[in-house]
């Protein structure tokens, strides 16, 4: 089997449907993760995974409507998420120094 | 050599200088530019007066368009006629003998170049309104007078009594305008133009309904500028000013702009019998009402302010009858004889020093004997004594007033003979006797006495000398002859006479007399001293309701209860909406989240069932 009818067959062999199934239970534990963890480092890893799972359904979409922009929007996504787990880890690592605790419910001085 | 404009032009000059640099500037140079402007500005006039060709036709001179809207023009346009330029010969001839007085009276005054600045600015004002070629141009000068009258009643502004003099001036003053602008409305709504030329051409073809209508407005603007009842309130008040500015504007010039804007307007006001009438009835109300007044007073300018009101009266009462040479000649007459009294009574003042309840003056004869002599001359002018200016032009109205209404004639006698009773008290009570007053009497310095002297000249023999209506027989027809005129002359001599022979034997031979007589009058006298309670009436019937009305509904119904209210209904209703939703601001980043996702929740079931972006 040459590798052209091989991806031909891949492609066909599994939908989109499947694709965005998975994404979409990936971004549901995400959701379900940041909103009910109370460790932020736990947190912060749940919002990359509702990141990652948009990236998938960016992709898969790229591939079935044969575009490359849905590619280029997963490397802005990454790109992005790289800069902000940069500063996020930085400022968790700052909150921890002062408060000496990660639990989130405790860190709302925003209150008032 | 015409060139109008420099005629109000110099005082402008003079008031520039004085008022921008004043300050800087020493009393030398502030007297030099002041007094200097304005003689230049008399001799202008005579110049002027002396050149010109006095035909029928007056003189034009058209500067530049103010307004043009439509079919409607209004232009700086000064014209010049007979009556201008008795008005103008009067304002700069006496205004500048007024100046060089002030310089005496005003030396030790604070804000002297202040002083001379309004001087010099009024003077602008009352050239303007004089040489005016039309209404609206009249108006910028019966405004500005106004103006200035109010800035000089006002000139010791520390003293509270002269602030709300003031304002008392301006603001009945503005009662006045107000009827004034609408005769202007009037006049562009009937004739499409303010040009005195068009107008009075226009005027004779019109309904009388309307040139009634206009002239009484007109005299609505008269009365509050020339003090007639029931607007003379505020003159009397007005003596807070200096005292030469209570010669030169509210005796002299100022006051007198009514009868001139009447004189100017006679070909409206001659085609309109109604308003002529109550023109003359409230002219000799008005003199009959401020002469009883007079006749009670004690201070020496209050005396004299009710006199000037009482003479605008006669001035009115001329007007009135159809005589408006003789009530320009008694204007001019009035000017000199008024403005002697009111320069008198300041350098009696100065005497004094600052004393003005003629209780406690007395005696001064020994000690200011040309003010003694010169004020003389004035108070015979005004009792209007055989031969002086004041028996000419008083006996010309009263001539005129018997050939309209013979009981306007009587009533007006009375009144000369009160007049020359309370004239003739106050001149007794000032110089003869002994002196009752505090300190060391003095007689004036020459700038003051200087005037004095040539205007107790022009009071004297001022009839004599300029015969107004001869002059002015061009412009107003001269009154025809009334049977029995020399009969009538006899009466109202007589009645100065007596006049004068009553305050004589009371105030000088029997001194106990008048104190008999106010008890033996009582309540009347009560009533006359205190100026019949006018101004009390005019308190509780204008200004207590005005003031009461715009506290309690004005301010705190519309202002603090509706507007203040909405604004302040706004912000709290902000705040209290704002305190429900701050509720959700928890400060938790969960509960945040929370309502994101529920958001993101809410749009996507919006788009799912609602159909979508499609």
């Amino acid at each position: 089997m040459d590798p052209a009818s091989a991806l031909q067959a891949l492609n066909s062999g599994i939908p989109i449907a499947w694709y965005l199934t998975l994404a979409a239970v990936l971004f549901t534990i995400g959701v379900a993760g940041f909103l009910l963890r109370r460790n932020i480092i736990t947190v912060f890893m749940c919002i990359e995974l509702m990141l990652n799972a948009v990236n998938l359904t960016f992709v898969a979409f790229a591939h079935q409507h044969r575009d490359v922009s849905g590619h280029l929007y997963a490397f802005f996504v990454m790109v992005v998420a790289a800069a902000e787990a940069a500063v996020g880890l930085a400022i968790i690592l700052t909150v921890f120094k002062n408060r000496s605790t990660l639990n989130i419910d405790e860190i709302d001085t925003l209150k008032n | 050599m015409h060139k109008l404009w420099l005629i109000p032009a110099l005082p402008f000059i003079g008031f520039l200088i004085n008022g921008i640099l004043g300050r800087k500037l020493s009393k030398t140079v502030i007297n030099a530019v002041a007094v200097g402007s304005v003689v230049l500005s008399f001799l202008w006039v005579l110049q002027n007066a002396a050149s010109c060709d006095w035909g029928a036709n007056p003189l034009h001179a058209h500067y530049f368009t103010w307004i043009r809207s439509g079919g409607f023009n209004v232009g700086w346009d000064f014209q010049i006629d007979r009556l201008t330029v008795v008005m103008l010969l009067i304002v700069t001839g006496i205004g500048s003998l007024i100046h060089i007085y002030a310089t005496g009276y005003m030396a030790h005054e604070e804000g002297y170049y202040r002083f001379f600045a309004y001087m010099n600015l009024f003077m602008f004002f009352m050239l303007t309104l004089v040489l005016a070629g039309n209404y609206l141009l009249l108006f910028v000068g019966w405004e500005g007078v106004g103006l200035c009258s109010y800035l000089l009643i006002g000139f010791y502004f520390v003293k509270k009594s002269a602030t709300t003099a003031g304002n008392k001036a301006f603001i009945v003053n503005r009662i006045g305008d107000f009827g004034f602008s609408l005769a202007m409305f009037l006049i562009v709504v009937n004739f499409g133009t303010l040009d005195f030329r068009r107008v009075f051409a226009a005027a004779p073809g019109k309904p009388v309904e309307t040139l009634t209508a206009i002239a009484l407005l007109m005299l609505v603007g008269a009365a509050g500028k020339s003090a007639q009842i029931p607007l003379y309130v505020w003159l009397p008040d007005a003596m807070e000013g200096p005292t030469p500015v209570s010669a030169l504007i509210h005796a002299a010039t100022m006051v007198t702009a009514g009868v001139y804007m009447c004189s100017r307007s006679a070909v409206i006001f001659t085609h309109a019998p109604a308003a002529m009438e109550t023109v003359a009835v409230i002219g000799l109300a008005t003199a009959v009402f401020a002469a009883t007044i007079g006749l009670a007073q004690y201070d020496i300018k209050k005396v004299f302010a009710y006199s000037t009101v009482s003479q605008l009266g006669y001035m009115f009462l001329g007007v009135g009858v159809g005589a408006f040479s003789a009530g320009i000649w008694h204007l001019m007459t009035h000017a000199f004889f008024k403005a002697l009294l009111f320069l008198g009574a300041g350098s009696v003042i100065h005497a004094c020093h600052g004393e003005q309840d003629m209780r406690h003056m007395g005696g001064l004869r020994k000690y200011a004997p040309i003010t003694m002599w010169t004020l003389a001359c004035a108070s015979l002018a005004i009792a209007g004594f055989p031969g002086t200016s004041g028996f000419f032009s008083k006996d010309a109205i009263l001539t005129a007033a018997y050939g309209y209404a013979p009981w306007m004639f009587w009533v007006g006698v009375i009144t000369a003979g009160m007049t020359a009773f309370y004239v003739w008290r106050a001149f007794w009570m000032t110089f003869m006797g002994e002196y009752k007053g505090h300190g060391h009497p003095h007689e004036s310095p020459l700038s003051m006495t200087g005037p004095l002297m040539v205007l107790a000249v022009l009071s004297l023999f001022g009839g004599v000398l300029f015969n107004v209506p001869k002059f002015l027989s061009g412009m107003f027809p001269l009154p025809e002859e009334v049977p029995g005129e020399a009969m009538l002359m006899g009466i109202s001599i007589a009645a100065g006479l007596i006049g004068i022979g009553i305050s004589y034997y009371m105030y000088v031979v029997n001194t106990e007399l008048p104190g008999k007589v106010t008890s033996a009058l009582g309540g009347l006298y009560t009533l006359v001293y205190n100026k019949y309670f006018v101004d009390e009436i005019y308190d509780a019937t204008v200004v207590t309701p005005l003031v009461e009305g715009s506290k309690t509904v004005l301010w705190h119904g519309a202002d603090q209860g509706l507007i203040d209210g909405i604004v302040n209904g706004v912000g709290t209703e902000s705040r209290a909406i704002g305190g429900v939703l701050r509720l959700i601001q928890s400060g938790n980043i969960r509960s945040y989240a929370t309502w994101v996702v529920l958001g993101s929740v809410a749009v996507l079931l919006v788009m799912v069932f609602g159909g979508g972006m499609r």
